[in-house]
Order: C-alpha cells, then structure tokens, then sequence
C-alpha cells in the first residue's frame, strides 16, 4: 500500500498515512486530486478506480471515507479487507466510533492504524492482538481519550456510528 | 514531586490541549489562516518551555496542523525532542509527529539515530514498538546503515510484537541499504517457520515483496512457501504466497504444474473472494506468461487450459454477482483474458452486454473495453444497435463520448473486418451525427470519407444521405454546443462534392451549399464548402449543357455568381481566396455561356480523376531510386539570408570560395597559374570573349556570371535603334520593372504554393489554364505597393542570390522563320548590339520575326531573359521574353496587342480576368523609327524538351485605322533554359564522380574552325561556361534555371568534334546535344 487517507464528505482530511517517501507539496497535490475525484462518484460505483498507474481502493463509513493506493498487482479486495478491518478496530477501541473520535482523538487513530499496519503491510491479521497491544500500550499512558460527552456542541452528522451506519447500507 | 506534577497540571489547565484546537479551528471558519497563526505562535512560546509535557502537547498539536497542510518543519528539532522524552506518552507523541513530518531530506534526522538505538533496545516492548513504527516511515538510507543491526537482532527478539514489527520493517531497510540484504536473508527465512502466526505472515510479507522485485533470487523457497500454501488456513498469509508463486512460475514451469491441484483446490473451497480473485488472476497470468513464444510450450498446455476454464467460469460468478466491486473486478480480469484468448470470452457476450446497462458507469465502461473483442460479422449489427440506445440514453456526455468512439471502434477495427453492410454502417454514422454536445465529430466525418472513398459501391447511398444532411445542416450549426458536431459537415459537402454525379437533385444540393447560414460555419469547413460548390458546379453544368434549354444552365452560373461573393468577403482567407477564384472562373463561363459556347466538358475536366484510396504501407513499396538520399536536404534549411546566398554554390563544393581558391594555389599554384595565362592569352586573342578584368576576378564569387557571359554573336542585320527612351533612364526602368517582377512571382510563387498544398488536388490546379488566372495581377498590384518598404529591404538578399547562383542568364530568343533572308541585315548591327549588351550586363538574344517577303510597318525583336528560380527548384519556373518593338514604316503604331497560343507546358502570364486565348495590350505605342522594349512572362512546366510558341501581334496604323497582323512564333530552346553557370574545376570533378548524371555523347564531323571559337561558340549559343581547357580539350559547365547540371567534355582531333555529354536529366542533355550540333551543322 502506497498511502491510506480518511476524509469527511466536505473533503476535510481527518488522517493521512503514507508508505512512500514524497515531499509535502506532492502529498498535498495528490491528497487534493484524490478527495475531489472519489468525492465525485456517485455512491452506487464500485469502490476501485484507475488513478496515475495505482489503483484507488475506497469506502464510505457514514461520514467519513477511507480511501487507500495500492499498485498495480495489489489486490483490491483485500484491500477493502484492510480498510474494513481498520473501522472495525476503531469501532473496537472507540465503542462505536464516530467521526468526531477520530477527530479528537486522531493521534489515537494514529497508534492504531500503526499497530494494524506497518510500512504498508498488515503486520497483525487478528482483531485481538492488535486492541490488546494498544491497550497495553494505553496503561503506560496517563491521558486517556475523550469521550462524546466533551464535544457536544457538534452537528449529529459527525456523531454517526461509523460501523452501524455501514451494516445498514450493507442490508439494504 | 508532587507538586512537580500539580505545577505541570496548572501550566496545562491554561495551554490549549489538541482538543481546544480543534475546536478553536472550527469556531473560527471565516478567520481560519489568521487564528492558526495565532496557535501557531502559541505553540512557539510553548515548545520554549522546559516542561516536557507543555512541549509533547504543542508537538501533538503541530502534527494536527499538519495534517491541515501547514508547515511545521521548523519545528523538526522540537519533535526530537519529545522522541527522546523518557516517557511513553510523550515518546509516543513525539514518534508519531516525526512519522508525519520528518522526511529523508529533514536534517535532524540524523541526531535521532542514537535515540532510536537506545529505543530499540528498550526493556518495555512498546518503547521498541513505537521506534520502529515510526522508523518504518522515516527510514533514510544512513538510518537504516546504521540501524540495521540493532534490528537485525530484533528479529529474534522473545516477544512477537518486537519480531513481528521487526521482520517488516526490514523491507524498508533492504530498500535503503541493499547490502543489509544478504547477511539478514538467513534470519528471515527462518521467520518463515516462526511459531507466531504474526510474524510468520510478516515474513511472508517481506519475501513475497523482495520477489516481486528480483523473482529468481527466491527459486530456492518455493518448496518451503509450497508447504506453507498447502497448511496456511490464513486468506492474507495466502494471497501473498500466491501472489510470490505467480512471480516465481515464469521462471520455473515445473512450479506451474506443482501449483495447479492446490489452487484449484482454493478456486473451489475458498469463500473469500479477495482469494479468489487472486488465484484466478495468478492463474490468467500464468497463462499468459505459458502461452508466451518466450517459453517453451510444454505438456502442461491442455492442463493449463482446463484451469484456465474454470477462472473464466469463476470469473463469470464474480461477474453475475449483485456486489458492484466483484462486478468491476471480473470484467477486469475478462479484459486481461480478452488479449491472448478472444474466444473464451466471446462465450460470455450475453453478460457482458448486460454489464452495458449497469447503473455504475465505471462498470459500463468496463464492459465496452471488452466489447471490442466480442464483435463478429453475426452480432456487430446487434451490438452496435444495443449501444445506440445506450448513446440515447446516457446522460453524462463523457459517458456518451465513450460510447461513440466505442462504436466507431469497434466497426472500423482491421478494415471494418466485421461491416457486412455499409449502408447500415452510414446510418449509423449519420444517426450519431444527431449527438448533442458530443467532442467527436470530425471523427464521424473522417469516417464517412473513409468508407466513401473506399468502398465504391456505397457512394450512391452516402452521396444521398450527404445531401439530406447538407439539407438539415441549420440543425447542426444552430446551437452553440453543437459545434463539434459540424465537422461532419466537411466530410458531407466532401461527398456530395466529389461525387455529385450520383446526386440525385444536384442543384438543392448546390443551394444548400450556398446558404447564408454556411457563412457561420469554421472556416476550414466553409473552404470545403466553396470548392465542392465548383464540383457540383460543373457536374450541373454538364446536365443542364444536355438539355436544349441553355436557361438552366445560365441560371446555375447566376446562383453562383450571386452567392459566392458572401464567401470572397470572408475573414478566413482560404474561403476568400478558393472563393475569388472559382467566382472568376464562373464569371468567365457566364461569358461563354452568353456566347452560347459549349464549356462543361472544359470546367468538369478541371475535377476530373479519380480519388484512389493508397494503403497506408504503399509508400514502402516504392523503390527508393539509387543514389536517393530521402533524408539529405533538397536545399539548405533557410537561416539567413546569407547562408541563402551560397546555397548553389555549396551544390558544387562545400567549402569556402575563398578556400577552394586557397587549394588552388597552394596545390598547383605555378601551373594554374600558366593555364590561367594561357587562358587569358587565348581569351585576349578571341573576339568572342568579354575580357575579364582583374577587379572581377576578385569579386568572381559576387558576381560569378559576369566574365562569362558570352559575347553575342549578333544575328541581326538590322541595325539597332536607340529605343524611345534615354538609355539610362530605360536601363533603371528595366531593372525595375524586372525587381519588380522578380517579388510579384515570389509572391505568385507562394500564393500558388499555397494554393496546391490545401487544395490537395495539385494536378487539377496545374491542368486548367484556369490555374494560372489564380494569380491575379490585381492582388500582385496590390501586394507590392502595400509591402513596399519590406519589399526593399527584401531586394538584396534577392539580388545577391541571383547574383551567386549564376546571374540570370538568357533564356533566349525567338525563331527566326527565314533566317538566311535575315543574316546579312543583322550582321550590320552587331556592332551596336554587342556595346548595348555590355553595358546592359542583363544578356539579350534577339532575333527579328517578321514577315520578310512581305513589307512590314513593324520590326520585333525577341530577348529572352530567364528569371526566378529561386525558391523550390521544381516549381514551375518563369521565363521573361522581351520583345523590342522597331516601328520601321513613317506611321504611328497604335493598339498593338500580343497573343501567344498556349501549349500545355508553357503559357504566357495574363492579368487576372482575361481568358486563355487574350492577347495582352503592348503598353506603348510608336512612333515612327522609335522602338521600346516590352516584357511578357512565360510559365513552362518542363524544361527538357524545347518549346515552340506560335504568336500574334495585331496593331493598327493610326492613319489608315487598318487591322495589321503579324505572325511570329517563339522558340524556347533547351540551351535557352541553361544559364551560364561557372564552375570551379574541383567541383566540377565532384560533381562527375557524384555518379548522379547520366551520360551522352555526340560526334561533330568536318567543323572546321579553330578550338576556342568553337568553345566561344557553345558558350555563347548554349550558356556554356569553360571550366578548364588544356590543350585541344576542354571541360564545361552550364546549369538549367531548374538545377540541372550539364557537364560537357569537348575534344578535338582534326576536323572532328566529339563532345561527352554528363547531365542528371537525360532528355533534356540530349536535346542540348541536338541543339550544339545543328549549331555547327549551320556553319
């Protein structure tokens, strides 16, 4: 994987990793391209599209999309995979998390997406592992997360449940 | 301590945590920039502070900053700091900020090397953690040298988190330092067996990424990796081997037969589809790579096959399945199977059609990539009918564009292999036509010419669907989106124009052509329009000429006439310049139609020819003749005008002038310089010789033609008049008007130039006298006095080129009908002749045409004076003639009027307007004994063969008011197109050993006269220069206004002449050769 970006419907940035060394205008410039053109498509498209020569894996989770490059051979599906699995661990650690979780707590969402993935591989397939290594981690620090009760003055839309709103559409 | 910790918290309580910021940044929309700068230099202040905790929280805030795209590289240093807090909060803190901000070329990175060592060896796991995360997304090439070991040994640490984490990371450690390679290679290979699920699939990871890179460093494992594939239950740990085999197998085939039980195996249990999809696309890889004429084929093809089957099969389950991504990702893997195995898809037409109707367009447009290999003569009509629904259908333009090429596409691939019917393929070009807003009409229109002019039997339909599109073209111009759509336009009036003898109802046509409305289409479209307007034209002409009814005819001619001006006022200036000209060529067949004159065979001969297509390899077939050097300069690139200056010479030698005189005398000085003596001595006694003073030796090369231009012999026994004017005055007249001329023809040249290049019809252009009445004096008149001060400072360069080509030399003279009653006559005025041609410089043959048995009141005297031929070579070239007048009788001459009858090859220039067979007014008129010298300019086609003019000179007798006629005729001879051209023996050597020229030769018996008068002799009568004589041979040069070399060797024993004869145009050396000898025959 080349770089895995989460941004809100109004094209806000909430998290950016990338696995490839690129300076800050290129990150920017690419970020810009990307958000415009995966928020464009209409929500019934598939969730690939062919992008400079990488493949652009993305997904919808209520507010937020998650949005990851890989290349050529990559396969996509475990890609989404991975993408799935990412909202699964924060909905974990969070208890059904919200955008607002990962905005206020983004060094957080940080920590975990490091325990999941490391230089751009899966470093842990199990859902366990990963939550007990953060937890573990969590112990040895003295500032714990923020909950939804500290940021009420904030539109609902960002509270959506990530993960709920996902099973939903995934019923319909 | 404790109130270390309640200080720490109170300095807190008023800094502004990550949490504040963001909602700071939130409840400061309208001022976003101007509170982030505010923060930021809060966060300045903070980072000043000795507490760890105030600094780690305005680090965490940078890194949020950043993310929002402001930089924070200035506070690199800062960031080390908090990575060397001692404290796993902040340690973190710090790691992560330096994940997100530091890259390789940060320089603070260095410092952190020893920090990240001390991290690594931590004794709390998640302090190593941290390190080597943030390790894996700063790692610089020094980094990963000096760290290598450290985690080297971290791949056998106890803990799985740290092996885990440490095995990955190595890859971004091999990429940096590819030495750390080899000696980690063993470790890791042993991870493939760790105990730990975790770290074994890290392995995996790492190897199956390095063998993505180098497969057949990794041969060795593919045992261990079987083994692996065969145990794992792990989807993530087997796509990656999986993925690591399909880079493996093209280098061992055997692995390929070894693979095929277990991954059929997983093609059938598996019920993830990521794995799914990798087995199947490894599989059409591996085929692909099988199938290759790289390997050998081996017995596993039949096999292969089979598995190759089942993909296609699970392909079509991906396909079939509601989830649009599975639907995306099978039509991907089909189009991949659609470039080696067309036919295994082909069986899968009915889905993929379906796919055209599928709500996501990315799905759509997958689905039209693989159409194009489903197509064959059974179903194109089918499919290409389902998509014209979808083209009505589609909203989104893009979309739609997609479509039409697509459709396009598909009929037209190898040749329209799959089009059974072409009357069906032009509906459908003509219902695309209807698309609005699309971008792609011009390539409709080249589709429509294409298949017109291909395939014959199809023009009738097309040429009537043409028309009904000309008809309807409001409905195409008249919206502004639709713009693209009117290229078809072109391709319609295209049709209808060049085969409107299968127009149904001509003159509709013609009327939609010649709309007003037309006026508003692009101007390339509209020049189309104009010329194709003269096709149907001239085929309604030869209708109507058939019918007794001439009315209808003349009213054809009338519309023209009345629409067409609208076009020659147009602003695009190859619509006004196609349009003057065919309204003049109209005008003028009103006249004749008014005289009741027969032209349409005449006008439809001006389109005549058949448009034959030329496949697109033909040119190759063609044999490059010998000696042909397609990719050498015809003619220098022009870069100035100086470098124009010695392009003819730089034909003969390439060095310097100056050098090659140089060479001369450092060579062969002494004996040069006898022969040069020699020469000069002969040159002295020879009456025939202009002596060449030593200034003009110098300036030899700027004016080269001067001291060898021949002395005439004068024919005349006339004896000369002193014409009309002072002789200065008419000398400064003359070369004016021949500067004058000289720009016109330039211009001409160009304008005709032009002219042939868009018409594309050259031919045409060339046949007609017509072609020549494009170039009309009026516009000549006009561009020389609107460029005239450009015009001056374009004389020199001009004059100078002319100069060092070889000055203009004669095209000559007329033919005397009656020589011998002439010769005595002329004789007499040589004298004056010859002091006139010297002074003149600009050579004048003359020979008096006239009636002699008869009295006449008028003497004429024809000079020929070749012009022009600068620019492209094998453009035709012009040849002035002038013609002095002597009025010999005691009338004054009035109304003289001269007319030359026009053979294909040459044809006098006439003013614009003025048919083929005008006379052109002489503009003076005489009184009695005073002549004047009048210029007409000839156009010739070739020069090879000599040319015979007959003309007419009409006048009247002012008293008498009588009619006088005089006939005359013009003999343009093969000599009178060479120009004297010198020639320095070196390069006169060069060019016989070039090997380009082809050989002649000729015999001349019983001449008897001495050698030099001999060589004066075809110097003066055939433009001969001598390039070199030694003893009784000699060599000379002479150059055609169109380039050709003549190279003579001249040879005398006795009374017997023999003369080879080198020249690169056969016919036109023999035509000389024929000419020099009846010179002699003469004598």
């Amino acid at each position: 994987m080349q770089f895995m970006l989460l941004f809100s419907r109004q094209g806000k940035l909430r998290l950016q990793k990338w696995y490839v060394p690129l300076s800050d205008k290129e990150k920017k410039k690419i970020t810009r391209e990307l958000v415009q053109t995966v928020l464009a498509r209409k929500p019934k498209m598939c969730s690939f599209l062919e992008w400079r020569d990488l493949k652009v894996v993305y997904k919808r989770y209520a507010s937020l999309y998650f949005c990851c490059a890989i290349e050529e051979q990559d396969n996509e599906l475990i890609t989404l995979e991975i993408i799935h699995r990412y909202v699964e661990l924060l909905d974990k650690y969070f208890g059904s998390v919200c955008e607002l979780d990962i905005i206020f707590n983004f060094e957080k969402a940080y920590f975990i997406l490091d325990e999941f993935l490391l230089g751009g591989e899966a470093q842990e397939t199990s859902k366990k592992t990963v939550l007990k290594a953060i937890e573990q981690a969590d112990l040895l620090q003295e500032v714990r997360p923020h909950h939804l009760e500290s940021y009420p003055d904030y539109d609902c839309c960002h509270k959506e449940a990530l993960l709920e709103v996902k099973l939903v559409l995934e019923h319909n | 301590m404790a109130l270390k910790i309640v200080k720490g918290s109170i300095d807190r309580m008023f800094d502004k945590n990550l949490q504040d910021l963001v909602r700071g940044i939130r409840n400061h929309k309208e001022d976003e920039a101007k509170y982030i700068s505010t923060c930021i230099d809060e966060i300045k202040q903070e980072l000043k502070q000795d507490n760890i905790a105030v600094k780690a929280n305005a680090v965490c805030k940078l890194t949020y900053l950043q993310m929002l795209g402001y930089d924070v590289s200035w506070a690199a240093f800062n960031i080390v700091e908090v990575m060397s807090s001692s404290k796993f909060t902040y340690k973190r803190i710090g790691y992560l900020a330096a994940s997100q901000c530091f890259h390789e070329s940060t320089d603070v990175i260095m410092l952190t090397t020893n920090q990240i060592r001390k991290d690594l060896s931590s004794p709390n796991q998640y302090d190593t953690g941290v390190a080597l995360t943030g390790l894996s997304c700063f790692v610089t090439p020094d980094l990963a040298r000096d760290l290598a070991n450290d985690i080297m040994t971290l791949m056998s640490h106890t803990k799985p988190y740290i092996r885990k984490k440490a095995v990955l990371i190595m890859y971004k450690v091999f990429l940096k330092y590819p030495e750390s390679l080899r000696p980690a290679f063993p470790r890791l290979k042993e991870k493939l067996e760790d105990p730990d699920p975790g770290v074994q699939s890290a392995a995996v990871n790492v190897i199956c990424e390095l063998a993505r890179r180098n497969p057949k460093n990794y041969l060795s494992l593919a045992p261990l990796f079987f083994k692996l594939m065969t145990s794992s239950t792990n989807n993530w740990v087997l796509i990656k081997i999986i993925k690591l085999f399909g880079a493996l197998t093209p280098l061992e085939p055997r692995l390929g037969k070894k693979l095929i039980e277990p991954l059929t195996n997983l093609i059938h249990s598996t019920s993830a589809m990521s794995l799914l999809y990798e087995c199947v696309n490894t599989v059409i890889a591996g085929h692909d790579v099988n199938g290759s004429p790289f390997l050998p084929p081996f017995s596993l093809a039949l096999f292969l096959f089979l598995r190759f089957q089942l993909c296609v099969q699970k392909l079509r389950i991906l396909i079939e399945d509601s989830d649009q991504n599975l639907k995306y990702l099978g039509l991907l893997a089909m189009s991949k199977i659609l470039k080696t195995h067309p036919k295994s898809v082909q069986s899968h037409k009915d889905l993929i059609l379906q796919c055209l109707d599928d709500k996501d367009e990315s799905i759509r447009l997958r689905a039209l990539d693989l159409l194009y290999g489903m197509v064959s003569k059974k179903n194109l009509m089918e499919i290409v009918k389902k998509l014209m629904l979808h083209v009505d259908k589609a909203e989104g333009t893009t979309y739609r564009d997609e479509l039409l090429t697509k459709i396009i596409d598909i009929c037209s691939q190898s040749n329209y292999q799959y089009i059974t019917n072409f009357e069906w393929y032009i509906s459908i070009l003509v219902e695309l036509t209807r698309l609005e807003g699309t971008r792609h009409g011009h390539l409709i229109a080249s589709q429509m010419l294409d298949v017109a002019i291909r395939v014959k039997a199809i023009r009738v339909f097309a040429v009537a669907q043409m028309a009904t599109l000309l008809d309807n073209a409001h409905l195409m111009t008249g919206n502004v989106q639709r713009k693209g759509i009117c290229e078809v336009l072109y391709a319609a009036a295209w049709i209808c124009g060049e085969f409107s003898e299968h127009l149904e109802n001509p003159m509709q046509t013609l009327e939609a052509m010649l709309r007003p409305k037309v006026a508003t289409l692009p101007g390339h479209i509209q020049a189309v329009y104009v010329q194709n307007a003269a096709k149907l034209f001239a085929t309604l002409l030869k209708n109507q000429e058939g019918n007794t009814d001439r009315t209808a005819a003349q009213e054809t001619s009338q519309l023209m006439i009345d629409r067409l001006p609208l076009f020659v006022q147009s602003a695009n200036l190859e619509v006004q310049e196609r349009a003057s000209c065919i309204l003049q060529l109209v005008k003028y067949i009103q006249k004749l139609q008014q005289k009741d004159v027969e032209v349409a065979e005449e006008v439809i001969a001006l389109f005549a020819g058949e448009l034959n297509p030329v496949a697109p390899k033909a040119q190759k077939k063609v044999p490059v003749p010998e000696g042909l050097d397609l990719d050498a300069w015809i003619n220098e690139p022009p870069s100035e005008s100086e470098s124009e200056d010695e392009q003819p010479k730089a034909i003969f030698a390439k060095e310097e002038p100056k050098h090659s005189r140089a060479r001369h005398t450092e060579v062969d000085e002494k004996e040069l310089a006898k022969r040069r003596e020699a020469r000069k001595q002969e040159q002295a006694n020879n009456p025939f010789y202009i002596k060449a003073s030593p200034s003009s030796q110098k300036v030899y090369q700027e004016a080269p033609g001067v001291e060898h231009i021949p002395v005439v012999q004068i024919d005349l026994s006339v004896p000369l008049k002193v014409p009309g004017l002072p002789m200065s005055d008419q000398y400064v007249k003359l070369e004016e008007e021949r500067r004058q001329k000289e720009r016109v023809e330039k211009k001409k040249k160009e304008k005709k130039k032009r002219k042939e290049k868009r018409g594309g019809r050259g031919k045409k252009h060339d046949s007609g006298p017509e072609s020549e009445e494009d170039i009309t004096p009026a516009h000549m008149v006009d561009i020389v006095t609107e460029e005239m001060p450009l015009a001056d400072s374009e004389k020199l360069p001009v004059r100078s080129h002319r100069a060092a080509e070889a000055l203009k030399s004669p095209a000559e003279d007329g033919d005397a009908e009656s020589p011998a009653s002439q010769e005595p006559k002329k004789k007499s005025s040589k004298e004056k002749r010859e002091k006139k041609k010297d002074k003149d410089g600009d050579r004048k043959v003359s020979v008096k045409n006239g009636n002699p048995t008869r009295e006449t009141a008028l003497w004429m005297y024809i000079y020929g004076a070749e012009i022009d031929i600068q620019g492209n070579l094998q453009d035709g070239s012009q040849v002035v003639v002038s013609v002095i007048f002597e009025n010999k009788c005691d009338n004054f001459l009035k109304t003289m009027e001269f007319n030359v009858l026009d053979s294909l090859n040459s044809k006098l220039q006439r003013p614009e307007g003025s048919g083929p067979h005008d006379g052109l007014s002489v503009p003076f008129q005489l009184p009695p004994g005073v002549s004047n010298e009048a210029r007409f300019v000839f156009t010739m086609q070739s020069i090879v063969m000599p040319q015979k003019l007959k003309g007419t000179l009409t006048f009247i007798i002012k008293d008498s008011s009588t009619h006088e006629k005089l006939d005359f005729k013009l003999h343009f001879t093969c000599s009178s197109y060479l120009i004297t051209t010198p020639c320095y023996s070196d390069a006169f050597a060069k060019l016989l050993e070039s090997g380009d020229l082809k050989c002649s030769s000729v015999r001349l018996e019983g001449v008897n006269m001495p050698f030099h008068h001999l060589l004066a002799r075809i110097c003066f009568h055939h433009h001969f220069s001598v390039v070199e004589r030694i003893d009784s041979c000699a060599s000379m040069y002479s150059r055609s206004i169109q380039g050709h070399h003549v190279c003579l060797l001249v040879k005398t024993s006795g009374q017997t002449v023999s003369i080879d004869a080198k020249c690169d145009e056969p016919t036109l050396l023999g035509n000389v050769l024929d000419e020099i000898k009846q010179t002699f025959s003469q004598c």
